[in-house]
């Protein structure tokens, strides 16, 4: 393992997640709105924001997928090290992260009809991360808002599938946004 | 003119206060120590490790000792205790085989290799107040007989060698740990008994009883229990082999049950299985009786409406720290929901005396 | 600070909390399983709260709690206590003041704002439960969105009483999909359900929690000749005067004379410090003097 593998995580655990987590979850219950997050260090190219999402949420219990842009002996070492969250392929995974493009989003489980909550979350992360662009609304929205997302249909074909479907955590750098299937997009 | 009541922290100060100095009683009678307790209430220690799930006997009776000899309060402490312990890793399954049996009887085979032997058991004392124990407790030294060496097989292993007995065979999965994941249903046999061997002995035994009344009989013979101690072992992986790691006491107890079989399938007894810590026999025997009418379906048994054969009944309300917990809650203030059913009755009140009005002057 | 862990639990142990927090907002109204933990205070007594706000508090939160409205009644001060040992936050009365609330019974009379977190305590959090007692099939019912029973249970009521007979835990369907039980509350309080804050609820003996992010659809379940009607004691305040505040009713003597007061104990003092008054009350200053 190399050292470098070993650096960038939370400094004082219980109270950098608490932190990151309030920011999670604000952007969970109000899609589109923009939280940003800080201290976490992870190896190239992971951003700090899915970096901190990652060490929040993951541990031995959350099986995870990398999709290629993610798949580098650096990065595996340091999810290993932080929260020992096993590899895992698409069909299996309860969070995945990776480029958008990278993402077989038609084989990431969605729930059951009975447990719409075993469904996979994605991190997806993205170039730019701007309140510009597909328009949402639905719970957590006021009225509506806007979203710099990386496609429309996709997210609508999810919103579809309500109670089932995909959650996704959008970031950049150090920006941290989330869309649940809850969300109308237009 | 009215003053509100205030005093919440003041009064729970008071109270707790109140309570050390009860708990302590009367100071001019000796102070128990936990080492009293342990010794000398072994079997109430035994109980709060078996539902406490913490097999750590000093624990026990402290707990028994803060709680003033209320076992339930006394499971509820190493309960919550136990939640903040770290966990180092799982042990290899205890091997009972090996037991070094205390007490050893099986009701179905006169004798059998390894033999009867009776054991510290109240079973034959004639219930009768012994007053010696409440001049001076000193007895005196029990007899020491001849011990066999080696180990003692199961009774179940000489019908399994016959296929008389329903085989059981050994799983290679880590099966669901109930203390980490929620209880889903229906729950697999393994779920099924982590949740009986903590469950609640009163609850369990009132269940088992149930199914000797009638209510889903299955006719259990012991084949074999037998209380004794167990080490528990541990593989680390990085040296290739285990290493022991403690020795703990258990109660195990295997019924052989009516028998199943069709036209294709040559009949063969059934099993029921209990498990418990410590010297529990009453809990164990009961857990077998329970687990064998839980397993109605897997036996392609009829459904025949009994308490002990639901296991959605029996799992979600055996665990006495649920239990008493939401039980005694109905003793919290409910005056902001009381309220709201005084004002819908009074309405119902209402309404129903104007039509009765309106239908008496018609 | 103490030998604790922040707010108690370890940490793996809020990190599942937290993943089933996630998924309660991606699936508003619907219950997610979760591994509750044997906390030291009894089940039934706030435990699925309590573990919510361990996963949810941060050391910046003031935090408030209340118990049938009011942050004096005993369990309220407990569970306060609780997170002043193990997390060090701060605390308050003030519903303006607080970041994270945790209620049993009761949704405060002040509107909460967008950047507050109620936590509610739920003793039983499946709304069918009463009407059918198995998991299994609840959880059925729920997957098919087959509520019939629940309109049949509440019609019934209608044909017996004249009206529905339910007067607290009043069911609500959450976005047009999941039945939810909103807690004990009075159904005086079902209205506020729609709000600009983070609703989150914690049963830990039944091992669920759940959630309505800001601005979700909340609807009281009825029929259209029965509309639903939020009720309170037809009374002002005897304190504070206040006519839109739910009531408490206190026997106050021997002849069973009642008098009514704000159950939500911040609005009132609030109220009275602005100078309201109502038939039976003093001056605040007089009453804290």
């Amino acid at each position: 393992m190399q050292t470098h593998c070993l650096e960038g995580g939370f400094l004082n655990q219980p109270i950098d997640a608490s932190h990151a987590f309030r920011a999670i979850m604000i952007a969970m219950a109000r899609p589109g709105e923009i939280s940003v997050v800080a201290g976490v260090k992870p190896p190239e190219p992971m951003s700090t924001a899915a970096g901190t999402v990652l060490l929040t949420l993951c541990d031995p219990e959350t099986p995870l997928f990398l999709a290629p842009s993610h798949d580098t002996p650096q990065i595996r070492d340091w999810i290993t090290f932080y929260t020992g969250a096993p590899f895992t392929v698409a069909e299996h995974a309860i969070f995945a992260i990776g480029a958008w493009d990278q993402l077989p989003l038609a084989v990431f489980p969605c729930g059951t009809a009975e447990y719409p909550d075993r469904s996979t979350t994605l991190i997806v992360e993205l170039p730019t991360l701007t309140s510009s662009g597909a328009m949402l609304s639905g719970p957590g929205i006021k009225d509506q808002t806007e979203l710099s997302l990386p496609g429309t249909k996709i997210f609508q074909d999810n919103a579809r599938l309500f109670p089932l479907g995909l959650d996704f955590i959008f970031t950049c750098g150090g920006c941290i946004a989330a869309l649940p299937r809850t969300t109308r997009v237009s | 003119m009215y003053v509100a009541v205030k005093g919440g922290e003041r009064a729970i100060d008071n109270a707790h206060a109140w309570l050390a100095e009860e708990r302590r009683g009367d100071t001019s009678v000796n102070e128990l120590s936990v080492a009293q307790i342990r010794e000398q209430l072994a079997l109430a220690v035994n109980r709060v490790m078996a539902e406490g799930s913490l097999y750590d006997p000093d624990l026990a009776a402290l707990a028994i000792k803060q709680a003033r000899g209320d076992l339930i309060e006394a499971i509820f402490l190493i309960r919550a205790y136990r939640t903040t312990l770290p966990r180092f890793c799982g042990s290899n399954p205890i091997q009972t085989e090996g037991m070094k049996c205390d007490r050893r009887v099986s009701a179905t085979f006169k004798d059998a290799p390894g033999g009867q032997v009776l054991g510290p058991t109240f079973d034959y004392t004639h219930r009768l107040l012994d007053f010696k124990l409440a001049a001076d407790g000193e007895v005196a030294e029990a007899p020491i007989g001849n011990t066999t060496e080696g180990p003692t097989p199961h009774i179940m292993s000489f019908l399994d060698r016959e296929e008389l007995i329903q085989s059981e065979p050994i799983g290679e999965e880590t099966p669901a740990d109930l203390t980490r994941t929620p209880l889903e249903l229906p729950a697999s046999r393994a779920l099924r008994l982590q949740s009986l061997t903590r469950a609640d002995e009163g609850f369990i035994l009132g269940m088992a009883y149930s199914t000797q009344r009638g209510y889903a009989r299955n006719h259990a013979f012991v084949a074999e229990l037998r209380i004794g101690a167990v080490v528990v072992e541990m593989n680390i992986p990085e040296l290739g082999f285990s290493i022991e790691i403690g020795e703990i006491t258990v109660t195990e107890c295997e019924t052989v049950n009516q028998f199943t079989g069709s036209k294709t399938e040559p009949p063969q007894f059934t099993r029921g299985y209990g498990l418990v810590f410590g010297m529990t026999e009453r809990k164990a025997i009961s857990m077998a009786l329970v687990d064998r009418a839980l397993r109605w379906k897997e036996l392609g048994e009829d459904d025949l409406g009994a308490p002990a054969q639901d296991e959605e009944f029996v799992l979600y309300h055996s665990d006495n720290i649920q239990a008493t917990g939401f039980l005694e809650h109905i003793k919290l203030p409910h005056y902001v929901d009381f309220q709201s059913e005084l004002e819908l009755i009074r309405k119902l009140r209402r309404e129903a005396q104007t039509n009765i009005a309106q239908e008496a002057a018609q | 600070m103490s030998d604790y862990n922040f707010a108690y639990l370890d940490e793996q142990t809020k990190r599942m909390i937290r993943r089933a927090i996630l998924k309660g907002l991606a699936i508003p109204g619907y219950q997610v399983p979760f591994a509750s933990r044997e906390m030291p205070m009894p089940y039934g007594w706030g435990t699925g709260g309590v573990q919510v706000s361990a996963a949810v508090l941060t050391p910046d939160d003031t935090f408030k709690v209340i118990d049938q409205g009011a942050d004096d009644t005993t369990n309220a001060v407990s569970i306060r206590r609780f997170f002043q040992k193990t997390a060090g936050i701060a605390v308050t009365e003030a519903t303006a003041d607080a970041s994270v609330i945790q209620t049993r019974h009761r949704i405060p009379e002040q509107v909460l704002r967008s950047d507050q977190i109620i936590v509610y305590q739920v003793p039983i959090p499946e709304p069918l439960r009463f009407l059918e007692p198995s998991e299994v099939e609840t959880r059925k019912m729920h997957s098919l969105e087959e509520y019939g029973l629940m309109h049949v249970k509440l019609y019934e009521d209608i044909s017996q009483h004249g009206d529905i007979a339910t007067a607290y835990a009043y069911p609500v369907k959450v976005e047009g999909r999941y039945v939810m039980d909103p807690s004990p509350i009075p159904k005086f309080d079902n209205p506020k359900l729609e709000m600009a804050g983070i609703q989150l609820f914690g049963a830990g003996r039944e091992q669920r929690i759940y959630a309505i992010p800001p601005y979700t659809k909340v609807v009281s379940l009825d029929f259209e000749d029965y509309p639903f009607q939020p009720t309170k004691a037809d009374h002002a305040c005897d304190l504070c005067a206040a006519t839109d505040s739910y009531l408490d009713e206190l026997i106050v003597d021997d002849e069973g004379s009642r008098m009514f007061m704000c159950s939500d104990t911040d609005y009132c003092s609030t109220r009275r410090k602005q100078g309201h008054n109502g038939a039976q009350g003093v001056p605040y200053a007089e009453d804290a003097a």
